[in-house]
């Protein structure tokens, strides 16, 4: 019959689950498991239930559905064998929840077996309702539960006291009805008993103001002397614990303690005693001890202020903080920052151990000393406490420095007294862990050094001897290579000397070295290397006498791998060539950064950080974002600011005025030249009384950016050697030698391979679609397409929708039309990417589906287009 | 409030599992997988404590013990004493340790109701019932009898003298 001890089948069945080497195996077991036991309910054979339900809760913990058993457990429980009713009740327990109307049905069978005659059977009922009693079983049930308190068994009296406080919990106001009861069971001796008992008059304080009033007035003095009691009592071999006795009835009356003396200065006045008592003597060299004194120094922050113990509490947890065990020592550091709130002054006195559990072996309780230092922290102690973790920066494990130098940066971007002792902190952590130095970070850092004008020369002389030390922290070289560029004639001239600085003789030649062995190294990543090309570009200004060498820095660079890299390189290269009249003023020292507007946007923008080729994830509105490139190569035209939908710029971008990634990022065909263009449009205005509005210029610039939008041709046409001064137009003449590199070569259309014809894809009595097609070169299945939507009818069409679709072994990629409108015989254009996977063996084919509105009535046309040119 | 108490092996298979808080059973397992993956990169020679709030909501506490090839984990909420919990595992061990006599593994797998009976008598309902060990093994022996005596319930005399008499 039983199923546990007899070895029979839920032994096998377990056997046969542990013998399965896969889950699917496993699987397989269990669902044939299931698939028996099922049948076996339906046989509806009352022997087997009990067998099935044991097997079921097997499989229950194993993570499968057994809903099907359910009915099953109410089965058993209304049987009368003592084994049938344990196994129903355990698996009502485990596999059935408060929320089921099943539930319904078990409040019956709970009423009787809680009145039942055999105590264990009402212990068992009492254990189900304790778990998973509702808000109605409670109501129902409740009485029973108040009348089992009193019950002569102390087994049934406990589950009966921690069965009340589940009902309590889950209908508040039945509290009152428990509070008769509740102070009963204080004066139990049964410490088992008395445990549940204080956990209910616990519970009953915090649920209702009433109980804790009488509780507070009736009892407080009886549960102080059970406290002292059994704080002084002899040694009592069953409750002992390492020497303490009973740590948890100790616990569970201070814990009461904490809510009667709460707000109370009276009650309160009556434990400062005992708590005092608890606090010095109870024995700590064992975690049980520990325990108690931790619960005690709980409770002295909790109740009316009584300064003298908080002082004994927070000392208690200053030695916890020295002890060997982990345990205590996190526990120790929870305490003190809540400790913090009500006594700055004495968790202040215990900074030192605190320092001292930054530097622990043990991560987590690092982590909680690192906190609550950084909540220590004050205007009077920040340099103090800041030197000090900047010393363990040097020596602490890798995987601890991110986090330490975030909270330093934290620390002293908060507390900082003055600039110049924020920038040396802050070149201390870069020098240390600036590889694990957020963007923000640096990026505040600049503001700051731009905004401390006296303070240019000395930081970038500390800059420049830091970075000879420590070439390897990222983020250090890149605020050095970004104040070199910008203030590299202070450095060579030891402008604004400090009293505190050393001279130091810099030469121009030292200053490009640095900024050459950022550019070439090959752990650099792009941000540095492209930060690294503008600080250059400066340079060739700043000391003119390195500017051949310069130059042939920014040439080699023409031939990176990274487009944005070789652009700008081509680009540079143009202005210190030819342009050495205006270079001067295009490079002059960026104005001032808003400290403002960058901490403004940094709150905003701080959970994304700002990472250099994601999109940035805020805009901002254009005049603030296209400013500091407009400042930064110095251009008076406010009339050719970018266009708003180009705007996508971020603080980086501020920075170096150099579009990083976006020509890649941005995804619309329309949008990229504009993207493309935009700063190129600014240098090429200097000097040009504005030719820009010459239609034919404009032109040849957007085929400038087409090739601009298309990386590989872009890669293509500057491998080949392009001859110079292509371009034809006088206009535009003036324009090209900056761009000579880039112009697109005239035999273009040559070098892509056979040409295909355009064709008309698609024609109506009122729309017209063309395609022309386009290859891109050692792509052959892939073909562009762009299509032209022209409007044959006098009427405008609005939310002009354009859809395709393709059969499998085709792939399409849709850019976004050029527009949504179509004037009245005017026509916009999209583009298509199509990808054949049969690329020689099927032509393409397509299906489309135009929508669109003419004076606000829909219009849908379909149609299906065969006649693509063979071979795409 | 205790919400759950779990026991897994090594290798993470779940050898108890009991949640005092009404969870469906996919997300106790996901819980199970989630402390699991915790527990296993844990180093050596750190403290018992995790605060696992991303798996258990605000305010959750975690304590574990490792013996042997098994995992003992309390979760539970601010309203407990985090060092008595890390007792209460030693509880526990203890009382399986009276009842199966230097408990492993496999004990624990063939008589998990006999598990569930000792943790009901130490946890209740996310409560703490019973601290000492020497109860806890009365409690659970009076059961077992009953089950061995099987159908004949209302012969089994009880015993309450035992408490009385210290």
């Amino acid at each position: 019959m039983n199923p546990f001890s007899s070895g029979t089948r839920l032994r096998d069945m377990i056997r046969s689950i542990r013998a399965c080497k896969t889950a699917a195996e496993e699987r397989g077991v269990v669902r044939k498991e299931c698939a028996d036991i099922r049948a076996s309910i339906n046989e509806n054979d009352p022997h087997d239930r009990h067998r099935n339900l044991a097997k079921l809760m097997f499989i229950h913990m194993l993570g499968y559905p057994t809903h099907f058993g359910q009915m099953e457990c109410l089965k058993l429980i209304a049987s009368p064998g003592f084994p049938e009713k344990r196994i129903g009740y355990l698996g009502l327990m485990l596999l059935l929840d408060e929320r089921q109307e099943v539930l319904m049905l078990v409040t019956n069978s709970l009423k009787q077996d809680l009145n039942h005659t055999n105590q264990y059977v009402v212990g068992l009922a009492l254990c189900a309702l304790g778990n998973i009693c509702s808000a109605e079983m409670a109501r129902d049930l409740a009485p029973e539960v108040e009348r089992l308190i009193q019950f002569r068994d102390p087994n049934i009296r406990k589950k009966a006291a921690l069965c009340s406080t589940r009902i309590v919990r889950k209908v508040p106001d039945l509290a009152e009805n428990f509070v008769n009861a509740a102070s009963s069971l204080l004066k139990e001796k049964h410490h088992g008993v008395l445990i549940t008992g204080v956990q209910l008059c616990y519970e009953l304080c915090t649920i209702n103001d009433e109980a804790l009033e009488f509780f507070r007035k009736k009892c407080t003095e009886g549960l102080i002397k059970t406290l002292r009691d059994i704080t002084n009592s002899s040694y009592q071999p069953e409750y002992d614990v390492a020497g303490i006795t009973d740590p948890f009835l100790h616990i569970r009356l201070l814990k009461l303690l904490r809510v009667l003396g709460h707000g109370d200065a009276d009650a309160s006045d009556l434990m400062t005693d005992i708590l005092a008592q608890v606090a010095t003597k109870t024995e700590s060299n064992k975690n049980a001890g520990n325990a108690v004194l931790y619960e005690c120094v709980e409770t002295i922050m909790a109740i009316e202020d009584t300064s003298s113990l908080r002082v004994l509490a927070i000392n208690i947890l200053g030695r916890f903080l020295s002890n060997r065990d982990n345990n205590i020592r996190y526990v120790a550091l929870n305490m003190l920052m809540k400790a913090i709130a009500f006594d700055d002054q004495a968790v202040q006195r215990h900074r030192v151990t605190i320092l001292e559990c930054v530097k622990d072996p043990d991560a987590s309780i690092r982590k909680r000393a690192l906190e609550l230092v950084s909540l220590l922290v004050n205007e009077n102690n920040v340099k103090q406490l800041t030197k000090e973790l900047i010393d363990y920066l040097e020596i602490s494990d890798e995987d601890f420095k991110e986090d330490l130098s975030a909270k330093i940066c934290s620390i002293v971007e908060k507390f900082s007294p003055e600039k110049l002792w924020y920038i040396d902190q802050m070149l201390k952590v870069l020098s240390e862990a600036g590889k694990f130095v957020k963007d923000d970070v640096w990026h505040a850092l600049i503001v700051v050094i731009s905004n401390a004008s006296d303070l240019h020369g000395y930081t970038v002389r500390a800059l420049y001897k830091a970075v000879l030390t420590y070439s390897e922290q990222e983020t250090l070289v890149r605020v050095a290579i970004w104040c070199i560029g910008e203030y590299g004639d202070l450095l060579v001239n030891n402008v604004g000397m400090l009293g505190i600085e050393d001279p130091i003789t810099v030469t121009e030649c030292d200053a490009v070295d640095v900024i050459e062995d950022a550019i070439t190294r090959h752990n650099s990543d792009m941000t540095t290397k492209a930060m690294a090309l503008v600080a250059l570009l400066k340079l060739s200004s700043r000391f003119p006498s390195t500017s051949e060498r310069i130059k042939d820095i920014i040439v080699k660079q023409k031939g990176s791998l990274l487009l944005e890299m070789q652009q700008r390189a081509i680009e540079f290269n143009s202005i210190v060539d030819r342009h050495k009249n205006i270079r001067s003023s295009l490079v002059e020292r960026m104005p001032v950064l808003d400290e403002a507007t960058f901490n403004v946007r940094r709150a905003g923008s701080l959970p994304a950080s700002v990472s250099t080729m994601a999109k940035p994830s805020v805009s901002i509105p254009n005049g603030v974002a296209a400013a500091p490139v407009v400042d930064l190569l110095d251009l008076d035209s406010d009339d050719i600011l970018a266009p708003p939908s180009s705007s996508g710029a971020d603080f980086l971008q501020d920075l170096l005025g150099v579009d990083l990634g976006s020509s890649s990022a941005q995804s619309g065909a329309t949008q990229a030249p504009k993207a493309g263009t935009d700063l190129l449009m600014d240098i090429l205005s200097i000097g040009t009384p504005s030719p820009a509005q010459n239609s034919t210029s404009s032109i040849d610039l957007l085929s400038t950016a087409d090739v601009n939008s298309n990386p590989s041709f872009a890669l293509e046409t500057l491998s080949s050697p392009a001859p110079p001064h292509i371009a034809t137009t006088a206009s535009a003449g003036g324009m090209f030698d900056l761009l000579d590199g880039l112009s697109p070569s005239p035999s273009k259309e040559a070098t892509n391979g056979p040409a295909y014809p355009p064709i008309v894809a698609y024609e109506s009595s009122s729309l017209k679609i063309e395609f022309s097609f386009s290859k891109t070169p050692g792509n052959p299945q892939t073909t562009n397409v762009q299509a032209t939507f022209i409007n044959l009818s006098p009427n405008t069409f609005t939310d002009f929708v354009f859809q395709a679709a393709v059969p499998k072994f085709l792939q399409l990629h849709l850019d976004p039309a050029s527009s949504n409108t179509l004037q009245a015989s005017g026509n916009i254009t999209q583009n298509l990417r199509v990808t054949n996977s049969q690329h020689g063996k099927k032509s393409l084919v397509m299906r489309m589906r135009i929508g669109y509105k003419v004076n606000g009535k829909d219009v849908l046309e379909e149609g299906q287009i065969n006649n693509f040119p063979r071979g795409l | 409030m205790i919400k759950a108490v779990m026991m897994m092996n090594t290798q993470g298979k779940p050898r108890l599992a009991k949640f005092y808080d009404y969870l469906p059973v996919e997300k106790q397992q996901e819980l199970i997988r989630g402390v699991f993956s915790v527990l296993c990169s844990r180093p050596e020679n750190v403290s018992n404590f995790l605060e696992i709030d991303s798996l258990f909501g605000p305010d959750s506490r975690l304590v574990y013990k490792h013996y042997a090839t098994l995992y003992f984990v309390l979760v539970f909420d601010g309203s407990e004493n985090e060092l008595a919990m890390l007792d209460l595992i030693q509880v526990l061990v203890e009382t399986l340790d009276k009842c199966f006599s230097n408990v492993c593994e496999l004990d624990i797998v063939f008589n998990y109701s006999k598990m569930h009976a000792v943790l009901d008598e130490i946890v209740f309902g996310g409560q703490v019932l019973e601290t000492s060990s020497v109860e806890v093994m009365k409690a659970v022996e009076e059961i077992s009898k009953l089950e061995a005596a099987s159908n004949s319930i209302s012969l089994v005399p009880k015993s309450v003298s035992g408490w009385r008499g210290r």
